[in-house]
């Protein structure tokens, strides 16, 4: 289980690579459509999981 | 006499060209050595590393070119945003393995690891030239944001369609990166990114305000979404740009000079906030519609948006702040390519070389910085920008030996040749293939699967091709070498 922590780093690709997932117009935020919205929030989201995977890594150590 | 904005995109150019022949006594370092002058002595913070690594990969063509994207195409365009979330969580695995073997065994360049794990010279030119090519292009495309913003600006900056003002800004950036290495584009990028944040930041809270808000922005954009038929596109498009992002040379240089691997790791967490400023920035494309910009020249979108809906200083601040993003990674692509040319192709350098002499290098900058400049000035623009599109196709192609030779030695290198030749052959006649209906290069290509047809990003095709022939071909390449061992 040394390496579970990496599975977080798939979440990303999972989230992305399939469009139909969220290529829609609602539910709007802000005036934006949800391809649009869901996207941008999946960047910080991409980040701190990185920064789990890093974190955890240390804590083993 | 200059106008204010005239006057500060002149004030702020200066400043950065002052900086970047400054950036020399950075650290009192003896720049005669090829690992300080290329790679910074591989000294980089990670702060240094964000501005240097964001300000490489985040360029002034992507600045004008996605949002020109998302204009003329729509939602597709905006598949730069995956792209480069998705290639930090790849690079996080990958970069920190290959930074940590690097500095073990004192690596320069991509093709530095490659002849080192394979020990074989073909495989490594085959490497070296694969990232020289990609690059040549990608330094051309800089100079291709520059010149839209000068042509922009008009006057003196547009004498003969800009190339006065584009040479003399080019012989500048050759001169600093020849004197300075690494350390001008690291010190200047620092400026750079500073202004794109604030350009970014004011651009998108002033134009959607006086366009009626973002909700009418989308009301009137032409394809918010994909048509279902482009989502296999828009994914692959995705993942192979994904694949390539940190195997350019210049993603390779600016990695290596990060000063520990947790340095590494921790920009790969903290970059995606770039990311996030180019997804506001794609979606001024959409401003752009919904302020009837209507053009020819998509290049020209951006800096015309800005000069309409900025005060005259602000658009001072990001004119100046596109051409200076185009000017650090052209020195860092140059310094990358040179590295290239030099340690792999002319293999002037041998193995554990912390102090050879960084003097061909720096010779080979300049040749590269001429050869981009006659390239913008000879060669109409769309031949730059199908060259770049398929220098990314190519750049995919050296996934199998690079990226799985840091993890595996069970394949050949005769069978990563192999595959690499097939796939960059293949690759190039489907490019090209695309091209036949006069329209430019197309990156997708429509092939038809037990009656389906899938159109997909062709680096993928190419590289699913590579892959199978490595797999195959390498137990055959070892069994015919333990043969002739055992014969004689």
């Amino acid at each position: 289980m040394a390496r579970a922590r990496y599975l977080l780093l798939l979440v990303p690709f999972l989230a992305y690579l399939d469009p139909a997932l969220y290529n829609r117009i609602e539910p709007r935020l802000f005036g934006f459509p949800f391809f649009y919205w869901y996207q941008l929030l999946m960047v910080p989201v991409t980040s701190i999981l990185i920064g789990c995977v890093m974190i955890l890594g240390r804590a083993r150590r | 006499m200059l106008s204010l904005r005239d006057g500060i995109f002149t004030g702020l150019v200066v400043l950065v060209t002052l900086v970047g022949f400054v950036a020399a006594r950075w650290g009192n370092a003896n720049l005669r050595h090829l690992e300080e002058w290329a790679l910074g002595g591989r000294r980089f913070g990670t702060i240094v590393s964000w501005f240097l690594i964001g300000g490489d990969i985040y360029t002034a063509y992507t600045f004008i070119a996605v949002p020109a994207l998302v204009y003329g195409v729509g939602a597709l365009g905006f598949y730069a945003v995956p792209y480069a979330a998705i290639g930090y969580p790849y690079g996080f695995v990958v970069l920190s393995r290959f930074w940590s073997l690097a500095r073990e065994r004192g690596y320069v360049t991509s093709a530095d690891f490659v002849r080192d794990r394979f020990g074989s010279r073909p495989l490594e030119v085959a490497i070296a030239l694969t990232g020289v090519l990609a690059s040549l292009p990608y330094i051309a495309l800089q100079l291709v944001g520059m010149k839209a913003v000068l042509m922009h600006l008009g006057g003196a900056f547009a004498i003969s369609n800009g190339e006065l003002a584009l040479s003399v800004a080019f012989v500048l950036l050759a001169a600093y990166t020849f004197t300075s290495g690494l350390r001008a584009p690291a010190a200047i990028a620092f400026v750079k990114d500073t202004l794109i944040y604030v350009t970014v930041i004011a651009a998108i809270i002033i134009i959607p305000a006086k366009l009626g808000g973002w909700g009418h922005i989308f009301a009137v954009a032409p394809k918010p979404l994909l048509v279902p038929k482009v989502q296999v596109a828009y994914a692959t498009l995705a993942f192979g740009s994904c694949l390539a992002l940190f195997l350019y040379p210049h993603s390779i240089t600016s990695i290596l000079a990060a000063k520990s691997k947790e340095v590494v790791q921790r920009n790969m967490s903290l970059l995606p906030i770039y990311s996030l400023m180019l997804g506001f920035l794609a979606l001024l494309g959409y401003c752009a519609i919904a302020a009837h910009i209507t053009t020819k020249d998509t290049s020209s979108i951006i800096p015309t948006l800005l000069g309409a809906y900025f005060p005259d200083w602000l658009a001072g601040i990001a004119f100046a702040a596109i051409v200076i993003g185009a000017l650090v990674p052209a020195a860092i692509m140059a310094i990358g390519s040179a590295n290239l040319f030099a340690s792999n192709i002319f293999s002037e350098f041998r193995h554990g070389r912390g102090h050879v002499d960084a003097h061909l290098s720096k010779l080979l900058t300049l040749a590269l910085c001429a050869f981009a400049l006659c390239f913008v000035i000879f060669v109409p623009t769309a031949y730059a920008i199908n060259l770049q599109l398929l220098g990314g196709i190519w750049m995919v192609q050296i996934v199998p030996a690079f990226v799985l030779g840091l993890y595996t030695r069970a394949l050949h290198p005769a069978a990563l040749l192999l595959g690499w030749l097939c796939a960059m052959l293949v690759a190039t006649a489907m490019a090209a293939s695309t091209a036949l209906g006069g329209t430019g290069i197309s990156p997708n290509i429509t092939f038809t699967f037990f009656g389906h047809g899938v159109t997909a990003y062709i680096a993928l095709y190419a590289l699913a091709i590579n892959l199978a022939i490595a797999v195959v071909a390498s137990p055959l390449c070892w069994a015919f070498a333990r043969r002739i061992a055992t014969r004689a």
